[in-house]
């Protein structure tokens, strides 16, 4: 096991590499000149070739890259004299636009994208694995028709048009909720709530439809397992039938399944911070996007990459604890 | 919003057990063509839905023609029906419908609805076609590949998938795309969206090339002499059909939504060219004053991508029940 969790932690850390690799080449052939960024407006060519060379950006690749990993690793400085920044380990760059390390940007908005994740996270795992179950206990009637259509139209609803038309029907027309807006948890607990409802269904609705189905399909697997009929056989009561065999092994798939999705919402989930105005990593990543700030558009998806590569080894490790059979093999 | 692969496309590769993908799967029976599309006509929601999508594929083609009968094309504004004391807002209720404007128009500009969503869905369709051909493309050569020669080419192919499958896409496609010069989003949008895309169909036709590859027709074609590739896409591949044909299905929805979802974002087809995701993203600082803008781009987005994860799936059980055989 500790053997197994090694070589693990060390694919982890190649991937993780290669990310980071990817990444910054992509960049470095794509993004215009920082330079000419950093120099701002009254700008002359000897001025910007200055700045390139302060900021060692007329270094080759590899060069530029080991420094990129050693500022992830120890920090770094950007610059020399007296205009130099500070970028503290672990340094995802500097933003040269609001004049603040990517790290302290994402370390500030954090916060809010993790309370969109969980919230939405507990949302649909409630939702998805209780009507999964009703799904199989019902098999075939009507009640699961129905819902098996209700997850289709979960499935395919666009979360922008979800977002648009709960906004339309909650805050204008019926005005249960109040219209959405940024309140500290700490100044009202009750507003806060109220202005995080939306997103968490919105962000929760496609997820908890996938989850129904996956659900579903494999409680109705495992009914059919021997091990089951055996358990039924020799008198179990049915609720101990469930409880001690069907549940464990339909439920490991849910599982391994959410593992990876919460892990990519950590990143930020894009559309639904953008749509409501949360100031999550996400709503960062689109603004900066629409401003051109390529050092922070790099770090969100390096840490995004960090996040779901995360999850990947967290799920193994975590199945070979509630899957015996994963365990005898490993 | 799915990226790239769609969460019915996860299901059927969680399907193949706790494995995942390494455990080899056994392939769904073949079907015949007539048997399956009389099985697929028994029944409602997959009629339905061939219907939506056909009307909307003949809605594309004839688009030019279809805005010349209504009247208005999608780029003409039209003054006359927005209110410019009331900050543009249309004419008359629900945004503007008339026998002019059929969908009503615009706020704003004034343009005709109806004619940008028949012409949006010329580009979502494209896109979305296009992007499921070129993944389907290179997940199926590169999941046989994978599948019949194990070992290195195995190992390779598998690294590369897990490389891009850990990679956070959408992020990344945003950035690529708003950092790429606007000429020809059209075809860098299919091209980034299947770069992504492909491991997800390449796992599932991996795990059943390497079920059917110790079959004994397998064997049989060796032995009288049959080798490597010619092999792998005169044996094998034909009995992927079934396999291929419902990942297709459920692939384009993923893309349509993919694609709407890059043009909300801003990052997709430019204006003035019309697309769904993009009216639908204009239509948000107006929805609570004109909301048939943003309902009718959505209603329409809505029931493409439903109609073919409803067609899709029901291939599917179609197929995996062994009903058409």
């Amino acid at each position: 096991m500790p053997r197994y969790l090694v070589g693990r932690l060390a694919g982890m850390a190649g991937v993780l590499l290669l990310v980071c690799l990817f990444t910054y080449a992509v960049f470095f052939l794509l993004s215009p000149d920082p330079a000419v960024q950093v120099c701002g407006k009254s700008c002359t060519p000897e001025r910007i070739d200055q700045i390139r060379m302060n900021l060692g950006l007329d270094r080759p690749f590899w060069t530029q890259f080991l420094s990129f990993l050693g500022g992830l690793v120890s920090g770094r400085t950007y610059g020399e004299g007296a205009n130099a920044v500070e970028c503290a380990a672990p340094c995802l760059g500097y933003s040269f636009q609001s004049s603040q390390s990517v790290t302290d940007m994402i370390w500030q908005r954090l916060p809010v994208s993790a309370t969109v994740a969980v919230g939405a996270a507990v949302l649909w795992l409630l939702v998805g694995v209780v009507s999964g179950l009703i799904g199989a206990v019902k098999n075939g009637t009507w009640v699961d028709r129905v819902m098996t259509g209700l997850t289709l139209g979960g499935l395919s609803i666009p979360n922008y048009v979800l977002a648009l038309v709960l906004q339309f029907v909650l805050v204008v027309q019926l005005q249960w909720l109040p219209f959405p807006q940024a309140v500290p948890f700490g100044e009202d607990p009750g507003r806060w709530f109220l202005n995080f409802v939306m997103p968490w269904i919105v962000l929760a609705v496609g997820y908890a439809a996938a989850y129904t189905r996956l659900t579903r399909a494999n409680v109705i697997d495992t009914l059919q397992e021997n091990f089951l009929r055996t358990a039924r056989a020799k008198g179990l009561a049915p609720h101990l039938v469930w409880r001690r065999h069907a549940l464990r092994p339909a439920l490991t798939p849910v599982v391994t399944v959410f593992g990876m999705d919460f892990a990519g919402l950590l990143g930020g989930a894009l559309i639904t911070e953008t749509v409501f105005g949360l100031n999550g990593v996400g709503k960062m990543a689109a603004d900066s996007i629409a401003k051109n700030d390529q050092p922070v558009i790099m770090g969100v998806t390096l840490l995004a990459a960090f996040f779901v590569v995360i999850g990947n080894v967290v799920v193994d490790v975590v199945y070979t604890v509630i899957d015996p059979r994963v365990r005898v093999a490993a | 919003m799915t990226i790239a692969p769609t969460e019915l496309e996860v299901e059927l590769s969680a399907d193949s057990g706790p494995g995942g993908p390494t455990q080899p799967v056994g392939p769904p029976p073949a079907a015949s063509r007539p048997r399956l599309l009389r099985a697929l006509s028994r029944d409602v929601g997959a009629v339905l839905s061939a219907t939506y999508i056909g009307l909307i594929v003949l809605m594309a083609v004839f688009a030019p023609l279809i805005v010349m009968v209504s009247g208005w094309t999608p780029y003409e504004f039209d003054q006359t029906a927005i209110d410019p004391n009331l900050g543009g807002v249309p004419i008359g209720p629900w945004g503007g419908i008339s026998s002019t404007h059929w969908f009503g128009v615009e706020p704003g500009s004034g343009r005709d609805i109806f004619a940008r969503i028949v012409y949006g869905v010329r580009v979502s369709m494209t896109i979305a076609l296009a992007a499921t051909a070129l993944t389907t493309a290179l997940g199926v050569t590169f999941g046989l590949l994978s599948g019949y020669f194990s070992g290195k080419v195995d190992h390779a192919i598998s690294r590369v998938m897990d490389f891009l499958m850990a990679f956070p896409a959408l992020i990344f496609m945003i950035a690529v795309l708003s950092a790429l010069p606007a000429g020809n989003r059209g075809s860098l949008l299919v091209v980034v969206i299947s770069v992504f895309g492909w491991p997800y169909l390449a796992r599932i036709v991996r795990g059943q090339t390497m079920s059917l590859s110790r079959r004994e027709f397998v064997e049989a074609a060796r032995a009288s002499g049959a080798s490597g590739l010619g092999l792998v896409f005169r044996e094998i591949l034909p009995n992927l059909r079934s396999t291929i044909i419902v990942m297709v299905t459920l692939a384009v929805p993923g893309y349509i939504g993919t694609e709407a979802g890059l043009s909300f974002l801003g990052v997709g087809v430019v204006p003035p060219e019309p697309s769904w995701g993009q009216m639908i993203a204009s239509s948000v600082s107006w929805y609570s004053v004109v909301p048939t803008y943003f309902a009718i781009p959505g209603l329409f987005l809505f029931l493409l991508v439903l109609s073919f994860t409803v067609l899709g799936d029901r291939l599917r059980t179609v197929i995996d029940s062994g009903e058409a055989r």
